[in-house]
């Protein structure tokens, strides 16, 4: 079952709250070291839909494999596979009662059952890998919400995720503190982590998605390369959207 | 003279401080017990929770102790006033301080949660090393007042005969004819007590404060 080629499957996914279809068979295939942006307009259930891929959110249907192996079977441990998905969120989370490096070190030292002296360095290592081995001591509130967001890559990164999740890593920052974060992500791309990031950061998406998918009211109306989407859209909402996009953003990319 | 109906009185203290001892971390145990039933328990057991709360908080302490000690000091069990007492005491307390875990606990909010889940804690570890330690420390000072009421209504157990600051002083009074100044040495002793608990508690505070937000 773990030769599949996919890491991460979803079929027919469909998430509805009440009567709203948040979205509606959703299929979604991604590769071992693949980075994958989503991008569409909000409330079109990008967020929704990567919690229901770590199984914070239930789906009302569909099916979603892990390495092959079906996590939305009956009887699957929801936590282990919890431990090798990755998430980063809007709002980044840290957990405020602990400094960077006890963020980091928690789910290793908790969930992973490893001795403090080997979390202690495994995380300081992970700090470094976002260039914050020099804040280890700070708490979150003495943080930038760049760092802050960089503790947050950092402490899913400890785990050893099979693959990341990225809700929108950079809504919540300041213009300036935005650049920062993407760097990291950038760099993890390079690393070949396997990469799922829901994000309106059109130059990111351009520069280091293998694949982008555009999503609208809850369905993927058209997914292919950067250079597919941007240059030559198959469907005029895609269109129309990019271009108020770019609008906003991306006026100087243009060459 | 004074010295004398002093040391009478400050032997109640010891009792006092004991009846408290036992009361407080028990009303904090149970408290913590329905504040986590309330927030994280199925329909039912919150439901029952909410209505444990309600009722040890809508009858007068007085009225509860008296019923709990005659359940505790009856036929079934049987234990001594001190004991009863205190243990009453304590599940009074745990009805008031399951309501300052209970808002401690929503205060940290639902994000604290999912960020632990994500990592792949089960509830039951995100709650013990996540959401407790930062419960806690939004406890302290509403916790602290509820110290200090616990340790006044310590002073009921009188009415069931435990000799306390409060039965001694009446004692005097009754025996010296001196009411104010039995009572006033109660009332010192009070204080002091009282005093004591908030000032270490915040100096607990402050010793377990976050640093604060660079704003």
């Amino acid at each position: 079952m773990t030769d599949s080629p996919y890491i991460l499957q979803a079929k027919n996914l469909t998430k509805i709250y009440g009567e709203n279809v948040i979205f509606k068979d959703i299929s979604l295939d991604v590769k071992k070291g693949e980075t994958i942006v989503i991008i569409g307009p909000s409330g079109t259930g990008k967020s929704t839909l990567l919690r229901c891929l770590n199984l914070l959110t239930p789906v009302n249907s569909g099916q979603i494999f892990l390495e092959g192996e079906e996590i939305t079977a009956h009887g699957v441990d929801h936590d282990q596979v919890r431990q090798k998905i990755g998430m980063v969120f809007q709002n980044f989370l840290l957990f405020n009662h602990l400094t960077a490096l006890g963020n980091v070190m928690i789910g290793l030292t908790k969930v992973k059952k490893m001795p403090t002296e080997k979390a202690k360095q495994k995380a300081l290592h992970e700090l470094e890998r976002v260039g914050l081995a020099d804040r280890a001591h700070h708490y979150p509130a003495q943080l930038s919400g760049g760092q802050q967001q960089r503790v947050a890559i950092a402490r899913a990164l400890a785990m050893d995720p099979l693959v990341m999740l990225f809700d929108e890593p950079t809504s919540a920052l300041d213009p300036e503190l935005i650049g920062e974060v993407l760097g990291v992500m950038e760099q993890l791309a390079h690393e070949h982590m396997t990469m799922l990031v829901v994000t309106h950061e059109m130059g990111f998406a351009r520069e280091v998605a293998d694949r982008i998918i555009f999503m609208e009211k809850g369905r993927i109306v058209e997914q292919g390369s950067p250079e597919e989407l941007f240059e030559h859209p198959q469907h005029a909402r895609t269109r129309e959207f990019l271009g108020k996009i770019s609008e906003l953003y991306g006026k100087k990319e243009k060459k | 003279m004074i010295n004398q109906f002093f040391a009478y009185i400050l032997q109640g203290t010891s009792v006092t401080v004991a009846v408290t001892l036992v009361a407080l971390p028990l009303g904090l145990i149970l408290g913590l017990l329905f504040a986590l039933i309330y927030n994280y328990g199925g329909f039912w057991v919150s439901r029952f929770a909410a209505v444990y709360s309600l009722v040890m908080r809508g009858v007068p302490p007085i009225a509860l102790l008296f019923i709990l000690y005659f359940l505790l000091s009856g036929q079934m069990v049987n234990l001594s006033p001190f004991w009863a007492g205190s243990i009453s005491l304590g599940i009074i307390s745990s009805a008031y301080q399951m309501e300052i875990l209970r808002g401690a606990l929503q205060a940290v909010g639902e994000g604290q949660m999912i960020a632990a889940r994500a990592i792949g804690m089960t509830r039951l570890q995100a709650i013990r090393y996540i959401i407790i330690p930062q419960a806690i420390r939004l406890a302290i000072p509403p916790w602290s007042n509820e110290a200090s009421i616990v340790l006044k209504d310590s002073s009921l157990v009188y009415a069931i005969g435990v000799p306390e600051i409060l039965r001694r002083a009446q004692q005097l009074s009754a025996t010296t004819q001196q009411p104010f100044l039995a009572f006033g040495a109660a009332a010192l002793i009070y204080f002091v007590l009282v005093f004591l608990v908030n000032r270490g508690l915040d100096l607990l505070a402050e010793k377990t404060k976050l640093p604060a937000s660079m704003a």
